[in-house]
């Protein structure tokens, strides 16, 4: 499974989410689908993606947020699973595109090619639905599933190591972040109760 | 214990009176009391963390959908988050108010604490973190307070640290 086309295959539910995702092949590959205001790339600060995502998702438990994670990315933070399962946002889904390599930075092995077993790691932490999935089928019915089911979930996509040529667009950082801030200022909130 | 339950009143209040409604927090001895008031008050969100780093991910995506946010951390949670405020925090000009508490300085019986107190404010300088030491109840209010203004105004990290004389009341 290539990641860009995991990525279109659920891009229609991406532009009516809060998205937040890792830096590298993801960012680059999201923007050359579509930017929207309402995605954020997280440009470094490696790991910090789902705390990120769990940080929006408990200041707008109204919205739905989607972080797109990375392997790499995760095994730097796997304490960070164990505190998305704790607060267990029923609002956030985090997709992790696990290509078992450390991509950018010249596809060095992670230790999922080892082994290492990220969904059995978030569902070992609490988290309530994990999956890994191998085709463009299975991801994108688990997706929905995860959608319809209202619940933090972590979903493994297994992806082909590769990636864009390059991996600087032209979106600026700070025009990213100013611009996602105001999206999220006028994300429509529910009536009030 | 002989943390101050009175100064730690006092610095979850004025927290709380700048408008703070997400705490992220890694227990330490100096923070108890705050992290149980934070726990009790049902206006407050209180996120215990596995490592301080996570906090700047919390406080960022708080921060960027409206709402204000604390981290309670030890300097040692600072030392392990810095990796984080640099490259989150810094690099997408984020408010981040840094509650640190500063062990390993003047009085400190505990050996392991030593060597973290001594690189605490150096760092916070390299790192051009603007700091102000809380040292007596009379810092407080104000100090959280101009902080936070600071902080919003600069769209940068600030950083108040907890001192001995302020969350040590000796048996």
């Amino acid at each position: 499974m290539k990641r860009l086309d995991a990525l279109r295959a659920i891009y229609p539910e991406l532009e009516k989410s809060i998205v937040v995702t890792i830096m590298g092949a993801v960012a680059a590959e999201l923007q050359s689908i579509g930017h929207r205001p309402n995605f954020f790339y997280l440009q470094h600060a490696m790991g910090l993606a789902s705390s990120l995502g769990l940080g929006i998702a408990l200041a707008r438990p109204d919205a739905r947020v989607i972080v797109i994670d990375g392997d790499g990315s995760v095994l730097m933070n796997l304490g960070g699973l164990s505190t998305l399962a704790r607060y267990r946002p029923r609002n956030l889904i985090h997709v992790i595109f696990d290509n078992e390599s450390l991509l950018s930075v010249g596809g060095f092995p992670t230790a999922t090619s080892t082994g290492t077993d990220l969904a059995g790691v978030a569902a070992a932490s609490g988290v309530p639905r994990t999956a890994t999935v191998r085709d463009l089928d299975d991801f994108t019915r688990e997706f929905n599933a995860a959608v319809a089911a209202n619940d933090l979930a972590t979903l493994v996509a297994k992806v082909d190591a590769t990636g864009p040529a390059v991996f600087l667009t032209d979106l600026g950082l700070l025009e990213n972040r100013f611009q996602f801030q105001r999206a999220l200022r006028e994300w429509p909130r529910p009536a009030s109760a | 214990m002989p943390v101050s339950t009175s100064s730690s009143e006092l610095i979850y209040q004025s927290l709380k009176s700048t408008g703070v409604r997400i705490m992220s927090a890694l227990p330490e001895t100096w923070l108890v009391h705050l992290i149980r008031f934070a726990e009790a008050d049902p206006e407050m969100t209180l996120v215990r963390l596995a490592k301080e780093e996570e906090g700047v991910g919390i406080s960022t995506g708080a921060h960027l959908s409206g709402v204000k946010s604390a981290m309670l951390m030890q300097n040692h949670g600072f030392l392990a988050a810095v990796n984080g405020i640099v490259s989150c925090a810094q690099l997408y000009r984020i408010p981040l108010l840094m509650i640190i508490s500063l062990r390993g300085d003047f009085g400190e019986k505990d050996p392991w604490q030593t060597e973290g107190g001594l690189v605490t404010e150096e760092l916070l300088r390299a790192l051009r973190i603007p700091s102000a030491r809380l040292e007596h109840p009379s810092h407080v209010k104000e100090r959280i307070q101009k902080g936070m203004t600071l902080a919003y105004a600069s769209n940068r990290p600030v950083a108040l640290l907890l001192c001995r004389d302020l969350m040590w009341e000796e048996a």
